[in-house]
């Protein structure tokens, strides 16, 4: 047994002996003040003894020595019972004093041992099969909930007072108003360095006008839109997650549904509309921003005159590259806030759930507009548009 | 007089999990109903089903003679309050009352604010009108969910740990709230506690959860359970005790 430094004895390796008590049966003799913060010695000894006792053994451990024994050495020797227990060999807590079978009691080493089964390592296959499934399920969930916002919306038509307008202005204010710095910015931006890449090449081959063609219809067709959309996305779309999961396990939509007002129109209805209104909103001042930065360019870098490059411009982006824009905002607008509202709704778990339904509300969302944007640039390609 | 909510056969749970099977009883009008039993056995996933949030694996609850289990934009038929109050944190207090009045009745602004003013009062919150929920202590976080409740004039109330996380004078302030409401309104209530002074204060009647049976365990006038209940697990609730470990030799 050790001493510290104010003369209290410790656990030590030399606090347990080894003892067989009979045919195929030893004991594990513990003595003395049994403390965690020594256990590291005692451990290592217990550990090299218990390898003595074979399957089909018994290995007790004899505590009628112990003096003292703190919660954490009891910990490592309840465990050390459940791993005999589990390789075969049977062991109990014998002769302990009445304080230190409370502890015993306490940590569970007077119970019988719980053969828990080790859950089997899943094979790549089997992760990728579940991944698939999972994926799958997800896609069903946000496809219902795309069914429900339909019902609820046609039930509008019946009676519109049901819905929350209120929510509406306000859920428009955050996500648009809100956001024209920050997408104008970006835009601008975008649209700036494409002319400056483009700007070298457009030089080599004396083309500086076209700089205005690229701009403006890559501007104007895709974008605008999916610029637009994926800042939309990280602000109100995981805000609306956030905002709804929150809602949901402090409560609030239980309490909602209870008072009669289901979340389907009195929270995901607001958050849909507002989205589908302002994101062509956003996307008309995404483009006029885009083709400034474009326009900047075409003044500093290439020479062009503003009246020339604006000609230009008018010339080559027609209404169909400015509206098909606008009305792909619209389903990004769409996408966003449906897929938030019902990843926002599926939050289980407290603060952790809503962190992580907020990233997957985003990652999803973001994954969705690429996936919607290029199955519409191929589909409005094959039909000539 | 028939019972308020009748429940019978009710087995309740997810997926293969059974947290109670085939439970059976009933509220009778103007009873404090204590859903009592340790942590884990089901006494809050037991409020959500009465409450009509979830739809029972197998057997019936209705309440005042319809089924619990009603479309989502019905009328209410009775109030909730939940454990952390739910208020609405985009909402002033006075608005998260006002709210069910809104959506319900047709009643001017005006006759709507005098009703959450007086409701308010009743609950001891008239100067938290305009405040926001996060402004509030729990305690009148949870008088400002009672008021909500109580908005339409229920005659049933559903209260989850009313008392949970308050202090005790706050507590017993709660306790003669739900006392008075009782005998001066007339209300039922169904209350999910822990709080053995609360349950001996209020409860008129309870039934008592068992986690391991998956069962009723017992029922009747929580006074004369902690006094009569033969059975060890009651009598260990009531009691606040544990068995005491035996001693190997």
């Amino acid at each position: 047994m050790a001493a510290d430094a104010r003369g209290k004895t410790t656990a030590a390796a030399g606090d347990v002996e080894h003892v067989e008590t009979g045919d195929q049966r030893g004991e594990l003799r513990l003595r003395g003040t049994l403390e965690l913060a020594a256990a590291g010695p005692l451990w290592a000894e217990l550990r090299r003894l218990e390898r003595r006792a074979p399957k089909g053994w018994t290995l007790d451990f004899e505590m009628s020595a112990v003096e003292r024994i703190d919660g954490g050495v009891m910990a490592l020797l309840a465990c050390l019972r459940a791993e005999l227990h589990r390789r075969g060999v049977k062991s109990e807590f014998l002769k302990a004093g009445e304080r230190v079978q409370q502890i015993i009691h306490l940590y569970g080493g007077d119970n019988a041992v719980v053969r828990l089964r080790r859950p089997r390592a899943l094979g790549l296959l089997d992760q990728l099969g579940r991944a698939t499934l999972g994926v799958v399920l997800e896609v069903q969930l946000v496809l219902a909930f795309l069914g429900q916002l339909v019902v609820s919306g046609l039930g509008l038509l019946r009676n519109p007072r049901a819905a929350n307008w209120r929510e509406l202005p306000p859920s428009m204010e955050r996500c648009g108003a809100d956001a024209v710095p920050i997408i104008v910015l970006i835009n601008f931006l975008v649209g700036l360095a494409m002319a400056f890449q483009a700007a070298v090449q457009l030089k080599r081959f004396g083309a500086n006008l076209l700089v205005a063609d690229l701009i403006g219809i890559s501007v104007c067709r895709e974008l605008g839109p999916l610029m637009t959309a994926i800042v939309v996305c990280g602000r109100s779309g995981a805000a609306f997650a956030a905002e709804l999961g929150f809602m949901k396990v402090n409560e609030e939509v239980d309490a909602l549904r209870t008072m009669g007002l289901g979340p389907m129109r009195y929270l995901v209805l607001p958050r849909v509309l507002a989205l589908i209104l302002v994101l062509p909103l956003l996307t008309v001042l995404a483009d006029l921003a885009g083709m400034l930065g474009g326009l900047l360019v075409g003044l500093t870098a290439l020479g062009l005159t503003a009246r020339g490059y604006w000609n230009e411009t008018v010339r080559v982006v027609t209404l169909w590259d400015l509206s098909s824009g606008v009305l792909k905002s619209a389903l990004f607008g769409l996408a966003i806030a449906l897929i938030a509202c019902q990843q926002g709704l599926a939050t289980t778990g407290g603060a952790e759930g809503v962190g992580r339904r907020t990233t997957s509300a985003v990652v999803v969302t973001l994954f969705t507009l690429i996936l919607v944007d290029a199955v519409l640039v191929v589909f409005l390609r094959v039909v000539g548009l | 007089m028939s019972a308020l909510i009748e429940v019978a056969g009710l087995t309740i749970g997810w997926g293969k999990t059974v947290l109670q099977k085939d439970a059976a009883f009933t509220v009778e009008r103007g009873a404090i109903f204590g859903l009592l039993g340790g942590s884990g056995c089901g006494k809050s996933t037991l409020l959500r089903y009465l409450i009509g949030l979830e739809e029972p694996l197998q057997g019936t609850i209705t309440i005042d003679g319809a089924p619990a289990l009603q479309p989502v934009s019905a009328r209410p038929r009775f109030g909730v309050t939940f454990q952390s109050g739910a208020l609405l944190g985009s909402l002033t207090v006075g608005e998260n009352v006002a709210l069910p009045l809104q959506t319900w009745t047709a009643l001017p602004p005006d006759a709507i604010g005098g009703i959450v003013t007086a409701k308010l009062r009743l609950v001891g919150l008239s100067k938290a009108e305009n405040q926001m929920p996060s402004e509030l202590s729990g305690g009148m976080r949870k008088r400002a969910a009672l008021a909500r409740a109580m908005a339409l004039e229920p005659a049933l109330l559903f209260l989850d740990e009313p008392s949970a996380g308050l202090d005790p004078i706050s507590a017993a302030g709660l306790d003669e709230l739900i006392l008075l409401l009782r005998k001066e309104l007339g209300l039922t209530f169904v209350v999910v506690t822990h709080d053995l002074e609360s349950i001996f204060k209020i409860c008129t009647d309870c039934i008592f959860l068992d986690k391991e049976s998956r069962s009723i365990i017992a029922r009747g006038d929580p006074r004369a359970l902690r006094d009569q209940s033969p059975d060890p697990r009651v009598h260990a609730f009531f009691a606040r005790t544990v068995p005491v470990p035996e001693v190997r030799s």
